[in-house]
């Protein structure tokens, strides 16, 4: 089938909200090529679980694509129309199975070496479609905040070593009641700019004391979904003729119900949730994998306005089988690997985080916690210097964000 | 293109600096293998894949120099030092390894245990030269990859390619049930580590491990029980081979570095800094066996790299999946006979150039190949 074929009857299997989009903007959607637009309907399948963020961008998206005319579609696509398909990608049920077809498409696109064109592409298309739609200014400006090393008492290396030509090292911090100022930093931006899915805290251990204005999620806190995904892994792997690829196509049909839980009562964090596990690799074994991938999938999509990562020591390396077997019996911790890990993840949190509107205003700060070292990473602080400032996290965030 | 010569040049300053090298360019071109001819007939080849994909920043750029102290401060002043290998193929590891071996960029699946479609290196090597199956070997690190000593091409294909040793399947043999003490050395497949493809093939069976490596059982457990990591083990097996078998052509492909798929950083800098360590090991068995001594050429390359930290569309180190410059763009070391000692080419050679120059060092054609001889060592 080809997009031209697209009638409104062709999304009856779409969720309400996500079947509503695709029949407001079918007329769009018919001229696309199919090299784009089962990427575009990989977005809109789920628009009913997606953030506000991600909603607001395919409707801003749709609405920019619907005011081209014919000739300047075909202008903003060419790059996409020049790639040769298949008719085995063609007769694929990229409607309702957008995702599987962009796997499929990957492969192909790598097998007969048209991946670099594609890249190419989409690399434009998003150039152009960022040039015609201005960004809205932020109410404040953008906070990352990093904790790592959770129980080392003492590292010698070398830490915050990608992020300090960005920014200034604190080696004076008081760390006393740390994590505390951090969480009421950040509850009180939530409490004076509040919003859904605004202002979250990742913690990869068990969590503070919940603060109900953020967001939050933590390891501990979706053990039980983890378990319960592992499991089904592991039947699924037992089925005859499954091989990675039909694996993968089931994950992400997975919703929580399919694992016996419910969403409580906010089927966006429900899948959320289960996207960490099931679209992330390693999320599932090690601790520190799990926050650096549920900060980059919370920045990517939802877009956050403060956004506080803790990163907890993770299980010691162990054979595969063995950290996917989930006997928890006789689990030895890794700090100093974690804090590594961890030091590496708050790095990616401010790459990240660059990448999203407001780059130019927005601040990150990484803590060692329990010591008395930290960084940030500021529009108005030095970069590669060094401060001996006394001062304690409150003070230091103030100061960041001043 | 400009992003992958920059890379290149980063590369070169780096070293050139660091280790005091001189410019391949500026050499007057001679034959390194004129020189050397008198060892031709004795020569041996190693091959040692940096395996599992790492970058720039993690190994020879400044920053990541202190990962890699064997590579840069004992190996590179004897080698002959490629700083612009292009992967243009698809960058998984076995179909990307096939692609090393076969000189063309292979397109199977790289989670099957299927052959490579073209003919390899080995049968090349073999058929031409007249060589038996125990001059040209495969110690190779994952279940995945044990078809890869032989093509299915009609021309060439069963009994003429390399044998296969699957150090992690040998020692799962010799256990009996599940066997924790072993298990962190049977890690498998990072990238899709719920699979394991059935073994057919040409992979080397438990009773000739005593029969050809002269280990009993007993001895490989004990000193397995020594090892860390799979290139441990897979190193170890070389070793043996080499002893007891000495081949011509001997292909060693680690993998501990794809442990990145996990996400872990500080264990895929371990695993870069293990690999490091072996390679510089098993470059002193060549020195310490009398059958290798003097006469072999050992290469040292990764098979790609891994995703930019830049790249939007990927998660930095943890995968190769963009197929941005950084992934495809990496290094090759050469070492030994018939190499320059101490000198940096820059210019872009691709990964299927590899098989044509083997080929050309070794005497033998390699018609089927996509690639041509990398000059400099031909």
């Amino acid at each position: 089938m080809q997009p031209s074929d697209l009638t409104p009857d062709k999304f009856s299997k779409y969720p309400p909200e996500a079947k509503h989009v695709a029949v407001t903007h079918l007329n769009v959607l018919r001229q696309l090529p199919l090299s784009f637009v089962a990427s575009l309907l990989r977005e809109v399948i789920d628009y009913d679980y997606r953030f506000p963020a991600e909603r607001t961008a395919i409707d801003r998206e749709l609405a920019d694509l619907d005011h081209l005319s014919a000739e300047k579609l075909d202008a903003r696509f060419a790059g996409f129309a020049q790639l040769k398909l298949t008719g085995d990608l063609e007769r694929l049920d990229w409607v309702d199975e957008p995702g599987r077809f962009t796997e499929e498409l990957s492969a192909y696109l790598w097998r007969t070496h048209q991946l670099d064109a594609f890249r190419s592409a989409a690399t434009e298309y998003g150039r152009q479609l960022d040039a015609n739609l201005p960004v809205a200014p932020l109410p404040i400006p953008r906070v990352g905040i990093a904790v790592i090393g959770k129980d080392v008492p003492q590292y010698d290396g070398h830490l915050f070593k990608q992020l300090r030509q960005h920014g200034t090292l604190f080696e004076a911090v008081t760390p006393d009641n740390g994590l505390a100022q951090i969480l009421e930093f950040a509850s009180t931006r939530a409490s004076n700019h509040p919003g859904n899915y605004l202002h979250w805290y990742i913690d990869g251990g068990s969590p503070e004391p919940p603060h109900t204005s953020l967001t939050s999620v933590s390891y501990q806190g979706i053990t039980p979904l983890r378990d319960s995904l592992l499991r089904f892994m592991q039947s699924e792997i037992t089925r005859p003729g499954m091989g990675p690829e039909e694996l993968r196509t089931h994950m992400a049909q997975l919703t929580p119900s399919d694992l016996g839980f419910d969403d409580g009562g906010d089927p966006v964090m429900g899948r959320y949730r289960l996207k960490l596990f099931t679209e992330g690799s390693g999320t599932q074994i090690f601790s520190t994998t799990f926050v650096q991938w549920a900060c980059r999938e919370c920045l990517r999509r939802a877009q956050p306005l403060t956004l506080v990562a803790r990163y907890a020591p993770r299980q010691r390396q162990r054979s595969m089988n063995e950290l996917l077997s989930n006997n928890d019996s006789k689990i030895e911790l890794d700090p100093v690997g974690s804090l590594i890990d961890g030091d590496m993840g708050a790095y990616y949190h401010w790459i990240n985080q660059q990448r999203l509107p407001g780059a130019e205003q927005s601040s990150l700060v990484v803590w060692y916690e329990g010591h008395s070292q930290a960084l940030a990473v500021t529009p108005t602080l030095p970069r590669g210097t060094t401060s001996g400032s006394k001062l304690d996290l409150k003070g230091l965030l103030t100061l960041a964000t001043s | 293109m400009q992003i992958a010569r920059r890379l290149s040049i980063n590369r070169r300053d780096f070293l050139r600096s660091a280790a005091a090298m001189s410019l391949g360019s500026s050499l007057v071109s001679a034959s390194p293998l004129a020189r050397a001819a008198s060892v031709l007939n004795k020569r041996k080849v190693i091959v040692v894949t940096f395996g599992g994909g790492a970058r720039d920043q993690e190994t020879f750029a400044p920053e990541g120099q202190e990962n890699i102290p064997n590579l840069m401060h004992e190996l590179l002043p004897q080698s002959s030092f490629f700083t612009h290998v292009q992967n243009q193929g698809i960058l998984g590891h076995y179909v990307a390894t096939a692609s090393l071996a076969t000189g063309v960029y292979e397109t199977l699946n790289n989670f099957a245990a299927v052959p490579p479609d073209h003919p390899t290196v080995f049968e090349y090597f073999r058929k031409e030269l007249r060589r038996p199956a125990s001059d040209a070997w495969v110690v190779a690190p994952s279940n995945g990859f044990n078809r890869i000593g032989e093509s299915d091409n009609r021309s060439y294909g069963p009994g003429l390619g390399a044998k296969v040793i699957l150090p992690k399947h040998l020692l799962t043999a010799t256990l009996s049930g599940s066997d924790a003490e072993f298990e962190h050395l049977l890690r498998d497949n990072y990238e899709t580590p719920l699979y394991t493809p059935q073994l057919t093939g040409n992979e080397f069976e438990l009773h000739q491990l005593q029969e050809m490596l002269k280990l009993s059982v007993d001895e490989f457990r004990a000193h397995a029980r020594t090892l860390s990591s799979p290139d441990e083990l897979s190193v170890y097996i070389a070793r043996q081979l080499m002893r007891q078998e000495a081949p011509s052509l001997l292909w060693i492909t680690m993998h501990d570095i794809d442990v990145a798929h996990a996400g872990a950083y500080s264990l895929y800098i371990e695993g870069i800094q293990r690999t490091d360590r072996l390679c510089a090991e098993l470059w002193k068995a060549v020195q310490s066996e009398p059958e290798y001594a003097n006469n072999t050429t050992m290469f040292i390359l990764p098979d790609f790299g891994r995703d930019s930290d830049e790249d939007a569309g990927g998660n930095g180190f943890q995968h190769h999946r963009t197929g941005d410059i950084a992934s495809r763009t990496t290094w090759m070391m050469a070492l030994g006979a018939g190499v320059r000692q101490g000198v940096i080419y820059d210019q872009p050679v691709q990964s299927i150039d590899f098989v044509p120059t083997l080929g050309a060092m070794m005497g033998f054609q390699t018609s089927l190949s996509s690639g041509k001889p990398i000059r400099e060592l031909v």
